[in-house]
């Protein structure tokens, strides 16, 4: 187990170097960005000299170092743009953004789950058929559009809900949060939905493959001959031989969750790091650009390093290696 | 109870006045709706099962056995339904009870095995929860009574060390222990009635012994009846007290275990049983029926065994022979008609 947890963190830090390299070699690939800090009239000679202070003279190698070791303390330097430290513009932007994807991931995950278990046990029904129509609509209907769809209905014709933006916040010691009052939680729902749907699709399609799958197993069978009810034998029996496959999609998802709600958050104007990246690409503001990457890397790791370790708390037979087996 | 008095063929009429039979299953019909028609897997099968009596299927694959046995308990995977006929537990009809009900029966009254004990446990929960859960589900003990029940059972069932071994995983278990674990919870609240489905045949020939004895002396100790259902015609020498066969979803002959083994009646049990090899006889090739069970599409007209009968005659393929008395045992076969000339009813 140990051994198991060291490996894939070693692992997680060759993923983490990969991807610090590939946001480093952001800078050189926009040109020479002494061009970009100097007026016209500096001379050669000056170039020369700033380039020599700044370490662009420094092998490739030397420099990578530097910035891994920056970034290590968070420290990307300063945004072009807002030239203000990009981690602090990060910071005050993060709890937007995780709120709205922690919200959005709850409403697919339970949603998903729920119809995904009712359209398995009840397969021909026609709730279940109603259901399975929709999913599809959500699933190949692009992000933007639901958002501008659902904001022409519940925003502009029935002006229940907000359009854009948060609503009010609260400040609790740096993370400013939007669950604490009600214009917050009213701006949270429209965005939550639009970014949960994709994924309350995908998870409710997985959970119903899955369950129909597991509800054929022999040892399902066998618990329906020992007559348990149909209540155990559903969420009990079937259900969690479902979860190992979902847990790995639902923590994918959520990492793509928070890594894609750039376009949810254009939509709705969400003041999240999603809007900040996409305005940090028009601006060429390469080094917001470069812990952006860095940042939702360093998320996908960890959510993958926690869903391993789900694992482990649900399938007791990865819990034993073949070795401690006993039997004959 | 006044449609029993009615059935004009029912076996039942042996028993008039004495206890009902423990089972017994009236003209049973199992059918599976399809786009080409309605193909019917298990045709009239009739027979009946007393308390304690451990009765053999046998037949091939595809002859039905599988089916008979999965209908008796009420599992028929849909779209399979039962077609008609009836089915008596202790002389309650069973066949036709709303589902919540028989549930309550499934597991209590009637007990089954599965084939394979690698799939037959649910992987995540302990073989403990499994029982107790079981257990619970049936009767009202407490947590920890049910508990003590579950390693008494394990203990029964031959697993050494049933207080370690209560609260592991199922693949901690080797097959043959699994198997023994299905057993015990197949019989955790002491049904009167075992169906086990091939219990054997997913394991080494070593194990089966073993897990037979198991199975026969819990059985004989709870005093529940088997219907055991095995291709495996060693195993149902050594265990059964009557056998069945089957094929092409009809019975074809059911009697005494030592008639049909020694003695078979039928054309197809007789190759059947000439087709197990003599240890001691030196033998080139071994003895095997021509052709194939055909298809439940291409049954044949008749009986359906006539195109592979070395005793088929003109009566065969135009009519269809009911089980017929034939010594102790009774076979359907034109044979055994007291009125064909050339039946061995006469012999």
């Amino acid at each position: 187990m140990l051994a198991f947890i060291v490996r894939r963190v070693l692992q997680s830090i060759i993923v983490m170097l990969v991807v610090a390299l590939v946001s480093f070699s952001l800078f050189n690939f926009v040109g020479d960005p002494i061009n970009n800090m100097v007026g016209q009239e500096t001379t050669q000679q000056q170039r020369e000299q700033l380039r020599e202070e700044l370490g662009l003279n420094d092998p490739f190698a030397v420099q990578f170092a530097r910035f891994v070791g920056n970034a290590v303390q968070g420290n990307f330097g300063i945004s072009y743009r807002l030239a203000r430290p990009v981690d602090v513009v990060i910071a005050e932007r993060l709890p937007a953004t995780l709120e709205l994807a922690f919200v959005s991931a709850l409403f697919a995950l339970v949603v998903g789950v729920a119809t995904g278990v009712y359209t398995a046990l009840n397969r021909s029904g026609i709730i279940s058929r109603v259901i399975m129509t929709i999913s599809l609509i959500g699933v190949s209907l692009p992000t933007f559009l639901i958002g501008i769809l659902l904001i022409w209905v519940f925003a502009v014709q029935l002006q229940w809900l907000p359009s854009f933006g948060r609503g009010d916040v609260v400040d609790l010691g740096g993370w400013r949060t939007g669950f604490l009052t009600s214009s917050g939680l009213k701006a949270l729902i429209l965005p939550a939905i639009t970014l949960g749907l994709f994924q309350l699709t995908l998870i409710m399609r997985l959970v119903r493959a899955e369950m129909l799958e597991v509800l054929r197993t022999d040892y399902i069978k066998f618990a329906r001959a020992r007559g348990l009810p149909d209540r155990a034998i559903n969420f009990g029996h079937a259900l969690k031989n479902t979860l190992v496959p979902v847990i790995t999609i639902t923590g994918l998802q959520l990492g793509s969750i928070i890594a894609f709600s750039i376009i949810t958050e254009t939509v709705f104007q969400w003041p999240g790091v999603g809007l900040l990246f996409i305005n940090a690409i028009q601006f060429v503001d390469i080094p917001l650009m470069a812990a952006y990457l860095v940042l939702i890397a360093l998320f996908f790791v960890v959510i993958n390093l926690l869903v391993d370790l789900l694992y482990y708390a649900v399938d007791p037979r990865l819990r034993f290696d073949a070795s401690t087996a006993r039997g004959h | 109870m006044a449609d029993r008095t009615l059935a004009p063929h029912s076996p039942a009429e042996a028993h008039k006045g004495g206890k009902p039979p423990l089972l017994e299953v009236r003209n049973l019909q199992v059918e599976f709706p399809t786009r080409r028609g309605l193909l019917k897997a298990v045709r009239d099968v009739s027979f009946s099962l007393q308390e304690g009596e451990i009765l053999g299927v046998v037949g091939e694959s595809g002859a039905g056995k599988s089916l008979t046995g999965t209908a008796v308990i009420g599992l028929l995977e849909p779209p399979g339904r039962i077609g008609g006929g009836e089915i008596l537990l202790n002389g309650r009809r069973i066949d036709n009870l709303p589902y919540a009900q028989m549930r309550r029966i499934r597991g209590k009254e009637i007990g089954m095995v599965f084939q394979d004990p690698l799939t037959s446990l649910n992987p995540l929960y302990t073989v403990g929860q499994q029982l107790i859960e079981t257990i619970r589900t049936h009767t009202d003990l407490s947590e920890a009574r049910a508990r003590a029940r579950a390693l008494e059972l394990l203990a029964d069932v031959g697993i050494p060390a049933p207080e370690r071994r209560i609260d592991q995983y199922p693949h901690q278990f080797s097959g043959g222990m699994r198997q023994r674990v299905v057993i015990a919870l197949a019989l955790c609240v002491n049904p009167k009635l075992v169906i086990a489905d091939e219990p054997t045949t997913a394991l080494d020939v070593s194990i089966q012994a073993q897990i037979i004895k198991v199975l026969k002396r819990l059985c004989h100790e709870h005093g529940a009846a088997v219907m055991l259902i095995t291709h495996d015609m060693g195993v149902i020498a050594e265990t059964a007290d009557r056998v069945a066969v089957m094929y092409a979803g009809r019975l074809v002959e059911i009697g005494p275990v030592r008639e049909v083994v020694k003695n078979p009646r039928h054309p197809y049990t007789r190759g059947l049983m000439g087709s197990i090899p003599v240890i001691g006889h030196d033998q080139e090739r071994l003895n095997q029926i021509e052709g194939s069970m055909p298809r439940l599409t291409e049954i044949p007209s008749g009986c359906p065994f006539h195109p592979r009968c070395p005793e088929v005659f003109e009566r065969c393929p135009r009519e269809r022979p009911d089980l017929l008395p034939a010594g102790p045992s009774q076979a359907a076969c034109w044979l055994y008609d007291p009125e064909e000339p050339r039946g061995a009813g006469h012999g």
